[in-house]
This record gives C-alpha cells, structure tokens and sequence, in this order.
C-alpha cells in the first residue's frame, strides 16, 4: 500500500479530515485506546486469537457466492457475486468489529462495554461479544429505532445487555451515539466504547476499518481463485462505511472500481436523504472532521432513510478522503430502489438481504443492466434481512 | 491585557473569587435571553460564558440540551448570538466568553469567525470540542492576543497533558469537576483540590471550576479551593423553569447570583 497507506496520520487525520474533536474528558481515554490498539492488536498472539473467534464463533470466512440466477436475469455479461458477510454469525459484518473491539477490551482490563446502534446489528454484535467474553454490556438505541427495529431489542436483550432507549433529538442513530459519547463521559475509567463504524474520533475510524479488512482480505483470495483476476468493480453501503472500508481497503492499489452506495431516501431533492457524500458539506460530529448534513448555520440536520443503519447524518472520514481523492464514487440510490432489489435479491436467489445491503445491490443491477462486455461486479452483502422484514410489509403490504 | 485577566486580578485585589455563569444564548428566545443575560451581568456575574446552542451537544446534561433545543427552535444563530454580544458589551463591561461546540464555528469559517469576534468585542473563546491538538487550525489567524483561548482540564487529564495544555492557556483554566455531563450531580473536594495543586505546577492562570455545581454550600467549598466557579445547569434550570413569567424569572436568577456571591464571600 502505498498512494494511500499515509493515512491517517499520527493524530488520525486522513487529509484534512478525521481527528479527535472531543472534550477533554474523553481525551486520555483516547490515547489510550489508541496505545493499546497500537501496542496490542498489532501483535501475532492478540492476531492468532481474534482469528480463531473469527474463525469457530463468527464463522469466517464467510462465502463469495457468484450470483448465477441474477447474472442471468441481467443478461450474463456482468457477473454478480455477493460477498456473504450477512452469514456471518449474528447475520451482519458487524460482529468482526465488535469481537475485535471486544478482545481489546479484555486485554485492557476494562470491565463494561457500551455500544451505539441504529438498526440494531451493531448492538446485537456488541451484546453478542460481551456475553461471549463477560462484560457487563449497555446499547444506546433512539426510540424511532427500537419501533422500527423491534426484533433486535429482543435479540439483545436475550443476550444480557441493557437496552437505553433514547428520545432526544429525533430518536435515531445520531441522537443513540450523543448519548453513548454521554455515557462514556461519566464511565469513562472503567467502560469501554465500542463504535460501530468506521466514524468517530481517532483511533475509531482506523480500529474499525482494521478490524473490517478482513471482508476484503477474503475477497481478494476468493475472487480470485473463482474467476483468476480481479473484480471489475466492488459495490457496497455507505451509511457510516465500515462494511465499505472493509471491502475496498484490500483493493484500493488495484486497477478496480469502487462504488459507495448512500441512501437516496425519498430522494435527494426532497432533502429527506442520508446521502451525506453527495449532498451534505464539511463538519464536525461526534469527534471527527468529515461530511455531515447541515444548515447553514451548522446544525446537524434529520437524516431520512428506510434503512435504519444508513439513516445516520455523517459518515467515516477516511470515505471523506477517498471521495475527495477520487479514487472512490459515492452515488445514492432511493428507498424505493432499495426495496426493489430487496424483493429482487428473495425472489430471484433466495437470499433475503439487510436493506442496508440492498441499497448496494439496487446500483449494482443498475451497472449490470447496462454494461456491453463482460465483467465482475462484487456487491458487498453486509447483512440479512430478516430484521426489516416488518419495515417492508408495512411499506408494500 | 485582555478584560478577562483585567477581571480576575480586581476580584484578587478584592479577595473575591469569581462567579462565571453561563446560559445558553437564545434560551427562550433572543429578546429574553439578551434579557436574562443583562441581568446576570448586573446582578453581579464576574464572566459571562455565552452559549451557543447546538443541534448534538454530545458534553451537555438534559437541563442544557433542552435548552439548546428551546434556542433553536426560536431562530438563533451563530450570528444571533454575535448579536447579543454585541449589544451587551454596549451595556456592561463584564467580560464575554463565547462557549461553542465547533461545528457552527468552522461552517461559519474560522476567519470569519475571528473577525465578528474583534468587531463584537468578545474578551474569549472557549470551544468544548476542540482539544489542544485540533485548536490551531482555529487560533492559527487569532493575533496580539486580543482573545483569550480557555481550556478545559478534567479530572481524566495526566500531568503530561495538564502541562501542554497550559502550555498556551489564557484568560483562566476551566476545570472540568468530573467525569460526566454538564448539570450531572456529586462532587469530591479532595479529588478537585488534589487537581488545582497538579495545575498550579505548570501554571499560574486563575482556575474556575464546572459542572454539576448547583447549590450556594457548593459554591462555598469550591470557591474556598480555586479561583471560582461556573454555574451553567442551575441557571439554565431556572430559565427553565420559569418560562411563563419574565418577571418573576429575572427576579429569581437575580437572588440566584446573590446567593452564590454572598456564599463565596463567606
């Protein structure tokens, strides 16, 4: 890695984005959770471990499964396969991270973990590692979600965590995470944050995105043994981004396109969107420099998406940076495109996708029913979707 | 000199200690708040911190969110607040600081930022968010020290830190009295001492103490160990909770400020 093994630097900055824009309270805790990962996770005993949960408990590696009946649906040229993280255990790519933030905790001696969740996978895969290593485990989750997103506040409830509803501000991911950073504050000597995206303030996005490579690790090995060369192009959700980091990071000195998918909502010209990347502008929230959706007076404004875990106003910095750079498209698709590859995904491969994951999926039928010559497209399916199977009756009836 | 310095070697010379209130600028509007401000400056506040509100206050208590909320919701802005500051520095000479989260600073621009701070005559900045580390893209284009950059310490902060943090303090140091959110409850006077003696190695600043500071017996013991204290939460709660009667409301913040100079000049 070259071009873009720079980033971040010392104080987490990928260019001009990233950082650590927090209170000084939460300063030292900062460095040292960075010391640690620097000085624990880097280490061929804490590796050795993490790959052996990663391997008996989450059940990785997770398949490249080539898409056949959907490749052909679009004509065949444009070969789809899904990256299978929704058979991880839990059904998301999130528990990779959440074991990974989980173990560091332990070696660090701390003794609760707190999590933030939107659609509820997070907290699910955070309640998930506390139970499997014996924290004592809080997941802040809005109000609007925990409606929206009921079978998953059973789930974590099931494994022993506490479920903290918050209704300030509109009841949703942004307003969970203002109140886990809350929480943290007060706890901050013995409880450990586990933030599910690769946003937040240094060391997050860098921890995150770490412990999410191992999706693109995979990939690479898979893909290439299935076709002999590289993708074409490699489609994922951006809501936060870690499923995207996660994917692209592996190929980012490679001749391969990549295309972050943001929620359109109901649209970007109806403002009701969360496609932070295309329409919002430089911020700062929840401690780190990137795009953010915003008044011009700098508040943070309502993100609007069918998909709880993309419904989220901000988004990772190094996705900022990357953008910026070029080397990566971000483009949005609608709540209505997403629900359409939702059904079209069921129906045509028996593979019920996350919503989240369908919003990838809805641009990559998109390119294959377009392109003339052939090629690989891998769409990144981060999770399944039997979460959001009431949101969708609700919807469609 | 800035005011602020100015302020705090009078209230020395005095054998006082200093009362910073802070209220949330635009809480419930604009015209009361300017309001509401006024009266803190005469009743006797010795700093007034301006707050501006923020949509994630992710370092403030329900009393201050609420608050936020309730400014909000009325129109204010940034540039509202400049307003009041304005306005304020034609009536009294209290020293202002404005209080902020970042991000409505850095969409305003830090230059532009800098210069509605000159032009208003505001005496400091105290930016919540914005740790030594990432301060300098804000204070890069500050000159001549005109304006005072108020740092935060709290009880978390290593010697290491409290040293560099120091390091390019001015105006007075503001010691975080806890780990938590603002207006949150419980204070232990030994752990703060023990904090203001770590300060008092690197630096000679005056040291005000915040958060979760409500009632005169605290303010007593605080003011009894540092240079003051802050009060934000209790103000603000009063604010709150008497919206329905201006009168009355000035009335009570007017006692309120009496009853913590009167417990610090015990």
């Amino acid at each position: 890695m070259t071009g873009f093994a720079g980033v971040p630097d010392e104080h987490g900055h990928f260019g001009l984005y990233g950082g650590r824009y927090v209170a000084e309270s939460l300063m030292p805790a900062l460095i040292e959770l960075e010391n640690a990962f620097k000085q624990i996770c880097g280490t061929d005993s804490f590796q050795k471990e993490l790959n052996k949960y990663l391997a008996k408990f989450v059940g990785r590696p997770t398949p490249l499964y080539f898409a056949k009946n959907l490749t052909e649906h679009y004509g065949g040229r444009a070969k789809i396969f899904l990256k299978r993280e929704d058979l991880a255990h839990t059904g998301a790519h999130k528990i990779n991270n959440t074991v990974g933030q989980a173990l560091l905790a332990k070696k660090m001696g701390k003794k609760k973990i707190i999590a933030e969740t939107g659609a509820g996978q997070h907290g699910v895969a955070t309640a998930t590692a506390a139970a499997l290593f014996g924290f004592e485990c809080k997941v802040f989750m809005g109000v609007e979600d925990i409606k929206r997103q009921a079978p998953n506040v059973k789930r974590m409830e099931l494994l022993g965590a506490e479920v903290v509803p918050v209704d300030s501000g509109t009841g949703t991911l942004k307003d969970a995470m203002n109140e886990a950073m809350r929480y943290w504050v007060s706890a901050v000597r013995d409880t450990f944050y586990v933030i599910g995206s690769v946003a937040g303030p240094h060391p997050y996005p860098v921890m995150v995105r770490e412990f999410q490579r191992i999706i693109g690790k995979e990939t690479k090995g898979q893909v290439l043994e299935a076709v002999g060369k590289l993708p074409d192009v490699l489609v994922a959700c951006v809501g936060g981004g870690s499923n995207a980091m996660g994917l692209f990071y592996e190929f980012l000195e490679d001749p391969v396109e990549m295309i972050g998918v943001e929620a359109a909502g109901r649209g970007l010209h109806t403002g009701e969107h969360a496609a932070t990347l295309n329409a919002g502008s430089v911020g700062v929230l929840h401690g780190s420099k990137s795009y953010v959706l915003q008044t011009d007076d700098g508040q943070i404004q309502e993100a609007h998406s069918i998909s709880a875990g993309l419904d989220y106003p901000g988004v990772g910095p190094e996705h900022a940076y990357l953008k910026e750079s070029g080397r990566i498209q971000y483009v949005a698709v609608t709540d209505d495109e997403a629900l359409d590859a939702f059904y079209l995904l069921s129906r045509h491969e028996g593979i019920i996708p996350a919503l989240e994951s369908a919003h990838a999926l809805a641009h990559a039928v998109k390119i294959a029913s377009g392109v003339k010559d052939e090629m690989v497209i891998i769409v990144n399916l981060s999770g399944r979707g039997d979460k959001d199977l009431e949101i969708v009756t609700k919807k469609t009836g | 000199m800035g005011c602020i310095t100015e302020k705090f070697i009078e209230l020395k010379h005095n054998r006082e200690k200093a009362l910073v209130g802070f209220v949330v600028c635009g809480d419930p509007d604009i015209g009361i708040s300017r309001e509401i401000c006024l009266h803190l400056c005469k009743a006797g506040v010795d700093v007034l911190e301006l707050g501006v509100p923020f949509s994630d206050p992710t370092a403030d208590g329900p009393v201050i969110q609420r608050a936020s909320q309730r400014a909000l919701k009325s129109g204010t802005t940034l540039n509202s607040v400049f307003d009041v500051a304005s306005q304020l520095k034609k009536e009294v000479n209290t020293p202002i600081v404005l209080f902020s989260y970042y991000n409505p600073i850095f969409k305003l621009g830090v230059s532009n930022f800098y210069r509605r701070l000159i032009d208003t005559g505001i005496d400091g900045v105290l930016v919540v968010d914005l740790p030594p580390e990432e301060s300098q893209e804000l204070t890069d284009c500050w000159q001549n020290g005109e304006i005072d950059f108020i740092r935060l310490i709290a009880p978390t902060t290593p010697e290491s830190r409290i040293e560099k943090i120091t390091s390019d303090a001015s105006g007075f140091i503001y010691l975080i009295s806890k780990t938590g959110v603002t207006g949150s409850e419980g204070l232990d006077y030994g752990e703060i001492s023990g904090m203001i003696r770590k300060i008092r190695k690197f630096s000679d600043l005056p040291v005000c103490v915040g958060f979760g500071i409500s009632t005169p017996e605290q303010v007593k013991n605080i003011s009894a160990i540092s240079d003051g204290v802050v009060i934000g939460s209790a103000f603000v709660k009063t604010i709150e909770l008497n919206l329905e009667n201006r009168n009355v409301l000035l009335e009570k913040l007017l006692l309120q400020v009496k009853s913590y100079k009167d417990a610090q000049n015990l």
